[in-house]
């Protein structure tokens, strides 16, 4: 066991323990917690740092609102319910189609719900079934991503992401996560989402997971994942890097979404994003973060993404 | 430098923890163990005497133990019906006196002492001064001149002289100085009295003692003549029959001085009587009593000095700190995942009254049931609030009729599902029907288990008697665990069960 525990640390594998004591409690204030925490808020602040969002067409803020669900959609084929203080995913309801001359509702997993099944769902999150410490919440309702072509291929339904975790405001380790049946078109790990690691320095998908196990192609769609490109990758990094000046949080995972018409938008941030990505990359994050910390503050935006896409981060020279 | 304040801290919290722990153990002696008993002797004079047939004054004096090295007193009582008593303290150590106006027939009055044993009671008795030369005429006096350069010439120091002496007290044999000393009367209490006599003579202060043995049971017990000899620094012991040195263990020195025992005014026919029974007790009683004598502030701060009832309140609240941190090693160290941070401490106190098998048994069916009902409301589309306040009226439905049918089966074990905390298990539902939903069943069952796991460990640990009994004789010790807390807080190291979580990754990349 003890053994174990030396090959992983030799690995510079991060555990939620030392991500806790080092990284979230020394380099995320406590203060600006409600940035992250509440989806409107980090919306807000993106639309004014000029950074894309999916649009939003409306919060339903109490249970007299629900009512008002088809007029905040009318016009708008298929829509995202969620909780702006959601963690992890849940609580989130895509919405592809209306059925029934648009009485009911088709989600991405095919699930059909009626209006009163969606309103229940609403008046659940408002009353804070989803949100952390159960404190009342407000839903938001917003534009449904369409995912870009080149996932069309490896992503079962639902929306893929892209995660990065970006230290100090330097990316160190990004994975895309593709939906699978068993994640109900959600992109969250833990819900069973593939996870594929990307390399820092050109985009490209490595090698990928599904929970802790090792896979090469999609379990539903049978396509390969590795050696996939993500468009527009400098781009990217330089968009999530961004994401440490919009709310002066030193330790955070970035999620985007590339859209096929609007191009790369904010999803959300997270404040304690998860430590699967190490498995999805196969490479600890310790050594990575290491690095990082040993710059100096002050760097710009693009010095800071050339030096994560630099060697310096790559496995074949963190991983010793 | 955080990491070092924390270390500082936890040190600084262990130390005073530590101190006081160590104090009231060794010092005080609070017992280590719940099933220590102290020996405690009840030791009781009884002093009869008729009055005649009309009423008369009384005035009747009794000595009662003062200086007692090696024992302390624990409790004491007099039982005098009709008499007025006060205790004062006289040459001979403590004496009680008790008086009445008017008084006919016979009378029996008690005092009652509980003693314990403690070696640091010791003689804290004065220096004497030198005694004066005894006045004795010819031809003793000549007789004890010649006994005493004979033993001065064969002894060292007053110790040797004493031993010396009583051996020679012990076998006159022909020595016609002793045999003329010693009389006719031939009683050890007379021995003792002529060997303080020469002794005086000697320049060495000695005195006598009277005390009893203290046994297991004896209804007539002896007062027995001790010589205690100063040898100018402190006061030493002598058996006056054998000549061996020190006072025995057990043996209660209850009084000092040649006079005797008791007086009554008028005289007449008075007769006392001892008897020693003994008896064992709980050590934190004698502990508390020790804490008040020494006047130490501790015994003012014991959980003993709260009423009963908040004491067995304590008793259970005491050991929460424990399951609270052992939840801390199960999480941070482990890392199982419960519903609720401390929701399985407060379970783990239910299962005290229903033991663990019976308890995890009744959390299981309640919880399953009302999973099922939870489900099937999820078709109602109640608000969060009513829909929470429906589960809570089913679960305590659903206790009561597990304790009906339970009690109809003749299972007595249904009756403790009465203590459930109810809102706990609402919420352990609730929550778990949403991680149902959102993550699916295996992560759902997995965290209820982990809960169970927790909650029954955290029973284990809370009901270890052991324990139990230290945190409530000693709560200081809550502050060890408060540093260890600490120190918990500060492990970045990996959890247990992350170890398996990435076990992928130790291995070379296929």
């Amino acid at each position: 066991m003890f053994g174990l525990a030396r090959k992983l640390s030799t690995k510079g594998v991060l555990g939620i323990n030392a991500r806790n004591c080092n990284y979230i409690l020394r380099h995320n204030p406590r203060r600006l917690y409600p940035l992250v925490d509440d989806k409107l808020a980090t919306k807000r602040l993106a639309i004014a740092a000029g950074l894309p969002v999916p649009d939003l067409y409306g919060v339903i803020a109490s249970h007299r609102d629900v009512r008002e669900l088809p007029k905040l959609v009318a016009g708008h084929r298929d829509f995202v319910i969620k909780p702006a203080h959601g963690s992890g995913g849940d609580g989130i309801l895509v919405v592809s189609a209306r059925v029934r001359d648009g009485s009911a509702y088709r989600l991405v997993d095919g699930t059909i719900m009626d209006g009163d099944d969606i309103g229940h769902h609403l008046s659940n999150i408002i009353s804070g079934q989803y949100s952390l410490g159960g404190h009342r919440d407000v839903a938001l309702i917003e534009y449904c991503v369409k995912f870009d072509p080149i996932f069309s291929e490896c992503a079962y339904r639902g929306i893929p992401d892209i995660r990065v975790i970006v230290f100090r405001g330097y990316p160190v380790m990004a994975m895309l996560r593709l939906p699978t049946r068993k994640s109900h078109g959600k992109a969250n790990l833990h819900q069973g989402a593939v996870g594929a690691g990307l390399d820092l320095a050109t985009g490209e998908t490595t090698c990928a997971v599904i929970g802790n196990s090792g896979i090469t192609e999609h379990p539903d769609t049978g396509a390969l994942i590795a050696g996939r490109q993500i468009p527009r990758w400098p781009y990217l990094l330089d968009f999530a890097a961004r994401c440490h000046e919009l709310t002066g949080l030193g330790y955070i995972g970035v999620d985007i979404v590339l859209d096929r018409d609007k191009g790369p938008m904010l999803l959300e941030l997270n404040v304690r994003p998860g430590l699967n990505i190490q498995i999805a990359n196969r490479c600890g994050l310790r050594d990575r973060l290491k690095i990082i910390e040993a710059q100096p503050d002050g760097v710009g935006v693009a010095e800071r993404v050339a030096f994560s896409m630099g060697s310096l981060l790559q496995p074949a020279t963190a991983a010793h | 430098m955080k990491a070092y304040k924390v270390w500082v801290l936890a040190l600084a919290l262990f130390l005073v923890g530590g101190a006081l722990f160590v104090y009231k153990w060794q010092g005080l002696g609070y017992p280590l163990l719940p099933e220590e008993e102290t020996r405690i002797w009840t030791v009781e004079a009884t002093l009869k005497f008729d009055a005649g047939p009309a009423p008369v004054p009384a005035k009747v004096t009794l000595y009662v133990p003062a200086l007692t090295p090696g024992f302390a007193i624990l409790d004491e009582n007099f039982v005098s019906r009709g008499f007025g008593f006060t205790t004062r303290y006289v040459s001979g150590g403590r004496q009680v006196q008790w008086a009445v106006r008017r008084i006919k027939g016979e009378q029996t009055l008690y005092y009652r002492a509980t003693i314990y044993k403690d070696p640091l009671q010791a003689e804290n008795d004065s220096t004497p001064p030198f005694p004066a030369p005894p006045r004795l005429r010819e031809p003793d006096s000549l007789a004890m001149q010649q006994l005493v350069g004979q033993i001065q010439s064969q002894s060292a120091d007053p110790a040797s002289f004493t031993v010396e002496l009583l051996k020679r007290l012990a076998n006159p044999g022909t020595d016609q100085n002793v045999l003329m000393l010693l009389g006719s009367q031939a009683g050890t209490t007379s021995r003792a009295l002529t060997a303080i006599t020469v002794l005086a003579a000697a320049q060495i202060p000695a005195r006598l003692l009277r005390g009893v043995y203290l046994t297991d049971r004896e209804r007539q017990a002896r007062m027995l003549p001790w010589l205690e000899v100063h040898d100018g620094e402190r006061w030493i012991y002598f058996d006056p029959a054998t000549g061996a040195q020190g006072l025995p263990e057990n043996f209660l020195v209850w009084w000092r001085g040649s006079e005797p025992l008791y007086t009554r005014d008028g005289g007449g026919d008075t007769e006392v009587q001892f008897s020693v029974q003994r008896n064992e007790v709980d050590p934190v009683l004698v502990a508390e009593r020790r804490a008040v004598a020494w006047q130490s502030r501790i015994a003012d701060f014991s959980m003993f000095s709260l009423p009963i009832q908040t004491q067995a309140v304590y008793g259970i609240l005491l050991m929460i700190p424990l399951g609270a941190l052992l939840v801390v090693f199960l999480r941070n160290i482990v890392g199982i995942k419960t519903f609720g941070t401390f929701m399985p401490v407060l379970v783990a106190l239910a299962f005290r009254e229903t033991q663990v098998v019976a308890g995890v048994i009744l959390f299981s069916l309640v919880v399953v049931l009302g999973l099922l009902f939870r489900f099937f409301m999820e078709h109602l589309r109640l608000l969060l609030v009513p829909r929470l306040a429906a589960v809570l009226i089913i679960v305590v439905l659903l206790m009561v009729l597990i304790s009906i049918v339970g009690h109809q089966l003749g299972l007595d074990m249904g009756l403790s599902v009465g203590l459930f905390p109810m809102v706990i298990l609402t919420m352990t539902i609730e929550r778990m029907s949403i991680v149902w939903e959102e993550r699916g069943p295996t992560e759902a069952i997995q965290q209820g288990l982990g809960s169970l796991l927790v909650a029954a460990l955290c029973f284990s640990v809370m009901d270890i008697e052991v324990l139990k009994h230290l945190f409530f004789v000693f709560p200081e010790l809550l502050l060890w665990l408060l540093a260890i807390t600490l120190l918990l807080g500060r492990y970045s190291g990996y959890r247990l069960l992350e170890l398996l979580r990435f076990k992928t990754l130790a291995d070379p990349a296929p």
